[in-house]
C-alpha cells in the first residue's frame, strides 16, 4: 500500500529532523546548556512538527479533493450521447469507476501490461475478454466510451498520485529544513511547540462540531433530493407507506405518518414499563434500601443498560413474542395474530431504559437537600408522604427531564424495533399489531443498497433528518425544562 | 395561639392505642414501600430471565451432534474406488459397510441406504476421498472420522425437531430418526464441542449447522482497532483542551454544546453519516471494518470525552499549581502531571467506551457490514482493515432475520460470545478503577 509508506516516509523525514535539529542545537551550545532557551527535545520538536504537519494536512486535503477534480475532468469528458442509455451520468461513472478499478487488478494480475491498459485504440471486446478472465467485475460489455473514460481516469488518478507524493515529500522536507535552520540556543522552541499542541488540541475538540455539520449537511442535500423527486407534502401527510422495490417502475407511496405513529406506540409503550417501574426503583433505592441493598441492586439494575441492543433485540423476537402469542394469540385471546408486535417491542425497550429511567432519577432524588426532608418528617409526615409531597415535588423538573430524554432514547432505538415490531407500516390502535417505526424503515430502505438515486433510496436520509430533528427538539426542550424549574439549593 | 389548640376537644384515645387515621397512614406507608421494593423485582426479574434465556437457548450452539466412526482403507480398496466412474459413491458404499459392520458388532441391526446417510451427514464420500487422497500414507491403517451430522440430526438431539412436528423433506424423513436412535444406542453418534461455530465463518442460509462466529470476531477486532487508535488520542486531546484550556467564549460553548447532543444522537443517524460521508462522499470500500471503525469511533467519542473531562476535573487543583510554582509551562503541568494522574480514569472510560462501540449494530447494517458478507478469513493486516468483512452483532442480527430456527440458536450462541467479550472488557475496566483509582 504506497499511501501506508507515504505516510511512513513523511514520519521518517519528521524523525530526521526531530534528531538533526537535537544535535544541533545540542552543538551551538557548546558544554553549557544553560544557554539554551528550551529543553533540547523542544527544538526536535518543533522541526519534527514543521516537517509532519503540513506535510499531512496537504496529504489528507489531497485526498479528499482529487477524485472530486477527477470525477469533473472526466465526466465532462464523456459525450452526452453516451449516457442515453443507461439513465443517468453518476450510474455510468459508477461504472467508469468499476472498469477502472478492473484494469487495475488486472494489470496488477499480470494479465495485462501498463502500455496495453493505456492503450487508446485497445479494442473494446478483447479488453473485456481480457477483464472478465482476471477476475475483474465488470459489465458484460464495456462501450467504447466508458473504456477511454476509464482510461482517462486511471492517467488522471495516476499522474495526481504522483504529484501528491512528490509534494508531500517536498513539504516534508522544507518543513524539516526550515526547522532545522532556525534552530539556534537563542530560538523559543518550547513556546512554539506549545503553541503547536494547542492548535491541535483544538482541531481534536472541533471534531464533535464537524461530526455535526456532517450529521446535517448529509442528512439535508439527500433529503432535497428525495423531495425534488418526492414531493414533501406527500411525504409529511401521507397516510401510506408501500415502497416499490429498488425503484423499478411503479409509483411507491411513502407517507411518513404511519411510520410516526409505530414510533410513537412503541415508545408510549416502552415508557409505560419503564417509567413506575424505574422511578419506583429509584426511589426505593435513594430512600429506604441499605447500604447493603443499594450495593447490590444498583449495579445489578444497571447491567441492564450495559447489554447491546441486538440481545433485547433477539429476546424480543424470540422469547418476549412467542410467550406473548401463547397468551394472547389466537390459542389465547386471540388478539395477536404474530410474535412481532408493538406490545412485544415496546415491552422490551421498557425493559432497556428501566436503568436508564433508574439512575437518572436516583442522582436527582439524592439531589434534593435532606434539609427538607428533616423538615418534613419534624412535622409529623410518614417517609412516604415526605417522599409524595416534599421529595418528588422538589425533584420533579429532574425525572421530567430524565423521561424525555428516555424518550428520546426510545424514538431512537432501532435494532429491538426491526427484530421485534413486524415490518408493515399501519395505523392501528391495536397494541398486539405487528407496526414499524421510522428507525426500522430506515435500516430496510438503506440496507444492502448502493445506488442512492432512487427516492426509494433516498426516503432513508429524509427519515433520518425527521429522526434527528425529533429526538434533538426532545434533548434540547429536557435541557431546558431542568434548567428552568431546577430549585437552587445552596 | 396557644388558647387555639387549648380550645379545641382533648384527643380521645392515647398515643399506646392506634387510632383509624394512623393505621391508613401506616398502611400506605407500608404500600408505598412495598411498590419500591416490588419495582426493583421487577427489574431482577427481568435480568434473570434475560440471562436464562440466553444460556438456555445459547449454550446448544457449542455443541454439535457427530458421527465418530473407525475406519480402514486397505490400498485395494482406495484403487478399485478410484477406478470406479462414480467415486464418491465407491467411498460411500464402502463407509456405509463400514457404518453396518459396526452397527452389528454392537448388536444392533438397522436398515438404511445410501440417500439416508446423505441426508443425516451429506456427501461422505467425498469427505473420505479427499482426506485419504491428501494422506496416502494413512492407507491400511484405522483412522477415525468426525463427520457432522446435519442441522436437523442436531436439532433432533437438542429437541429442536421431534418425530411429532418432523415433516418427511429432502433434508431429513422420519424414518432415519430410526436409524439416528439406533447409531446414538451404539455411541456412534456424539456430542462434541463445535469449534467450527467459534472458528468458522458465516454459512449459507440453508446450512446452519455450518455457520460460526470467528470471521466476525476478526471484524469485529479490527474495527476495534480503529476506534481505539482514533478515539482516545482525539477523545484525550478535546478534553484536555475543554477541561484546561478552553477560555470562556462563544467557540467553547459551540463545541460543549455539540458534544453533549452528539451523545444523545440515535445510533442509526451515525450510520446515515458513515453512508454518505464515508461511501458516498469519500469512495472508502462498502463494508470495510475501516468505515466500521470511523463510524464507530465518531459515536464514541463523546463518551470518552465526557469521562475523560470527568477524571481530569478529579485532579485536585493543588498538583496543578504546585508544577507552575516550580516553574513548569501549563502545557508541561498538563502533560507531566495531570495526565498520567488522570490515566487511570481515562482508561476505565476508553475500555467502557469501545465496549459499548463492540455491541452497535444499526450503524454497522447501514455500511453494509452485515453477516453474510462474513465468509473468509482477511489475508493481512491490511486486508483486515479494507476487505468486506462483518462484525458480532452484525452476525447476530443477520442470524437472527434467517427463516430457518437452526441459525436461531446461532445467534444465541453469538450473543454469549458477544457478551464474553463485554463482560471481559467491563471487568478489566472495574478491576483498572479498584486497582488504580486515588482518592484526594
Amino acid at each position: 500500500m504506497p499511501l501506508l509508506w507515504l505516510f511512513l516516509l513523511v514520519l521518517a523525514i519528521a524523525l530526521a529532523a526531530f534528531v538533526l535539529a537535537r544535535s544541533r542545537v545540542l552543538a551551538m551550545s557548546g558544554q553549557d546548556r544553560r544557554t539554551l532557551h528550551s529543553l533540547p527535545n523542544y527544538y526536535g520538536s518543533n522541526a519534527a512538527m514543521k516537517s509532519a504537519i503540513p506535510a499531512l494536512l496537504v496529504l489528507v486535503v489531497w485526498l479528499i479533493a482529487q477524485p472530486f477534480y477527477v470525477n469533473s475532468v472526466v465526466s465532462d469528458a464523456i459525450p452526452d450521447s453516451a449516457i442515453a442509455d443507461t439513465s443517468s451520468r453518476s450510474l455510468l461513472l459508477a461504472e467508469v469507476r468499476r472498469a477502472a478499478d478492473g484494469i487495475d487488478l488486472a494489470v496488477s494480475a499480470g494479465a495485462m501490461t501498463e502500455a496495453e491498459a493505456r492503450d487508446p485504440d485497445a479494442d473494446v471486446e478483447t479488453m473485456t475478454a481480457t477483464l472478465t478472465e482476471a477476475g475483474a467485475i465488470v459489465t458484460s460489455q464495456i462501450t467504447q466510451s466508458v473504456l477511454s473514460a476509464a482510461q482517462q481516469f486511471r492517467v488522471l488518478n495516476d499522474t495526481g498520485y504522483r504529484i501528491m507524493t512528490i509534494a508531500v515529500l517536498l513539504i516534508a522536507a522544507a518543513g524539516a529544513f526550515w526547522g532545522i535552520k532556525e534552530t539556534r540556543p537563542d530560538f523559543r522552541a518550547r513556546n512554539v511547540v506549545e503553541q503547536g499542541i494547542r492548535v491541535l488540541l483544538i482541531a481534536a475538540a472541533s471534531i464533535a462540531i464537524l461530526t455535526t455539520l456532517g450529521i446535517v449537511l448529509s442528512l439535508v442535500f439527500n433529503t432535497v433530493e428525495f423531495f425534488r423527486l418526492y414531493p414533501a407534502s406527500d411525504f409529511f401527510f401521507g397516510t401510506n407507506w408501500a415502497p416499490s422495490f429498488s425503484g423499478r417502475g411503479g409509483a411507491s407511496d411513502l407517507g411518513i405518518l404511519p411510520l410516526l405513529w409505530g414510533t410513537f406506540y412503541i415508545s408510549i409503550v416502552a415508557l409505560v414499563v419503564a417509567v413506575p417501574v424505574g422511578l419506583f426503583s429509584a426511589i426505593y433505592l435513594s430512600e429506604y434500601a441499605s447500604p447493603k441493598v443499594r450495593a447490590f441492586a444498583k449495579p445489578m439494575l444497571e447491567v441492564l443498560a450495559g447489554i447491546p441492543t441486538i440481545v433485547y433485540g433477539l429476546f424480543a423476537l424470540l422469547t418476549v413474542g412467542p410467550l406473548l402469542v401463547s397468551v394472547f394469540g389466537d390459542e389465547g385471546l386471540g388478539w395477536m395474530q404474530a410474535g412481532t408486535a408493538v406490545m412485544t417491542a415496546g415491552l422490551v425497550m421498557g425493559i432497556m431504559l428501566i436503568p436508564f429511567v433508574s439512575s437518572l432519577s436516583d442522582d436527582i432524588i439524592n439531589a434534593v437537600p435532606q434539609a427538607m426532608r428533616d423538615g418534613s418528617y419534624g412535622l409529623g409526615a410518614t417517609q412516604s408522604e415526605t417522599i409524595r409531597q416534599v421529595v418528588l415535588p422538589a425533584a420533579l423538573p429532574g425525572i421530567v427531564g430524565a423521561i424525555l430524554l428516555a424518550a428520546s432514547r426510545a424514538i431512537g432505538e432501532t435494532m429491538i424495533v426491526v427484530l421485534g415490531a413486524g415490518a408493515a407500516a399501519r395505523l392501528s390502535l391495536n397494541p398486539f399489531d405487528a407496526m414499524t417505526t421510522v428507525t426500522a424503515k430506515i435500516v430496510s430502505q438503506l440496507t444492502g443498497d448502493s445506488d442512492f438515486a432512487s427516492p426509494e433510496a433516498l426516503v432513508a436520509f429524509a427519515l433520518g433528518m425527521t429522526l434527528f430533528v425529533i429526538t434533538l427538539g426532545l434533548n434540547v426542550f429536557a435541557l431546558y425544562i431542568v434548567r428552568k424549574y431546577r430549585e437552587q439549593y445552596e | 395561639m396557644t388558647n387555639a389548640s387549648m380550645d379545641s376537644a382533648p384527643m380521645k384515645g392515647s398515643l399506646t392505642t392506634v387510632d383509624a387515621r394512623t393505621k391508613k397512614r401506616n398502611a400506605a406507608e407500608k404500600r408505598f414501600r412495598l411498590y419500591g421494593i416490588v419495582a426493583i423485582l421487577i427489574g431482577l426479574f427481568f435480568l434473570v430471565v434475560l440471562a436464562v434465556s440466553i444460556l438456555r437457548s445459547g449454550i446448544p450452539a457449542f455443541t454439535q451432534a457427530e458421527v465418530r466412526l473407525e475406519f480402514t482403507m486397505t490400498q485395494e480398496q482406495f484403487d478399485d474406488a478410484e477406478s470406479q466412474l462414480l467415486k464418491t459413491k465407491a467411498y460411500q458404499d464402502l463407509f456405509i459397510a463400514a457404518l453396518q459392520s459396526e452397527l452389528e458388532a454392537k448388536g444392533l441391526d438397522v436398515e438404511f441406504d445410501g440417500e439416508a446417510i446423505e441426508r443425516l451427514l451429506g456427501k461422505t464420500g467425498s469427505t473420505i476421498r479427499e482426506y485419504f487422497k491428501e494422506n496416502p500414507d494413512q492407507i491400511g491403517t484405522p483412522v477415525t472420522f468426525n463427520l457432522a451430522a446435519s442441522s436437523r440430526v442436531d436439532g433432533y438431539f437438542k429437541g429442536r425437531v421431534s418425530r411429532d412436528t418432523l415433516v418427511d423433506s429432502r433434508f431429513l424423513e422420519v424414518s432415519d430418526l430410526d436409524l439416528v436412535d439406533a447409531l446414538a444406542d451404539a455411541g456412534i453418534i456424539v456430542q462434541a464441542f463445535n469449534w467450527n461455530f467459534i472458528t468458522g465463518s458465516d454459512s449459507g442460509v440453508d446450512n446452519p449447522g455450518g455457520a460460526g462466529i470467528g470471521v466476525s470476531v476478526i471484524g469485529s477486532f479490527f474495527m476495534m482497532l480503529v476506534v481505539l487508535a482514533l478515539s482516545l488520542p482525539i477523545g484525550v486531546a478535546a478534553s484536555i483542551y475543554l477541561e484546561e484550556f478552553a477560555p470562556q467564549n462563544w467557540f467553547t460553548d459551540l463545541i460543549e454544546v455539540n458534544i453533549s447532543n452528539l451523545a444523545a444522537v440515535p445510533s442509526i443517524v451515525f450510520g446515515i453519516l458513515g453512508l454518505a460521508v464515508f461511501i458516498q462522499f469519500m469512495h472508502l470500500p462498502q463494508s470495510a471494518p475501516l468505515v466500521g471503525g470511523l463510524v464507530l469511533t465518531l459515536m464514541t467519542l463523546p463518551t470518552i470525552i465526557i469521562s475523560t473531562r470527568a477524571s481530569l476535573k478529579a485532579v485536585p487543583p493543588s498538583i496543578r499549581e504546585a508544577a507552575l510554582g516550580v516553574g513548569a509551562s501549563k502545557m508541561q503541568t498538563v502533560f507531566h502531571h495531570v495526565l498520567p494522574l488522570a490515566a487511570p480514569g481515562i482508561l476505565t472510560g476508553t475500555i467502557i467506551g469501545l465496549a459499548q462501540a463492540l455491541g452497535e449494530t444499526a450503524p454497522l447494517l447501514l455500511i453494509g457490514m452485515v453477516g453474510f458478507i462474513a465468509r473468509a478469513y482477511p489475508e493481512g493486516v491490511v486486508s483486515g482493515f479494507i476487505d468486506p468483512n462483518s462484525a458480532m452483532p452484525a452476525q447476530i442480527y443477520t442470524w437472527a432475520a434467517r427463516a430457518d430456527a437452526g441459525f436461531y440458536e446461532k445467534a444465541w450462541g453469538g450473543i454469549i460470545i458477544l457478551l464474553i467479550f463485554l463482560l471481559t472488557m467491563n471487568l478489566i475496566a472495574i478491576i483498572l478503577r479498584r486497582r488504580f483509582e486515588r482518592r484526594w
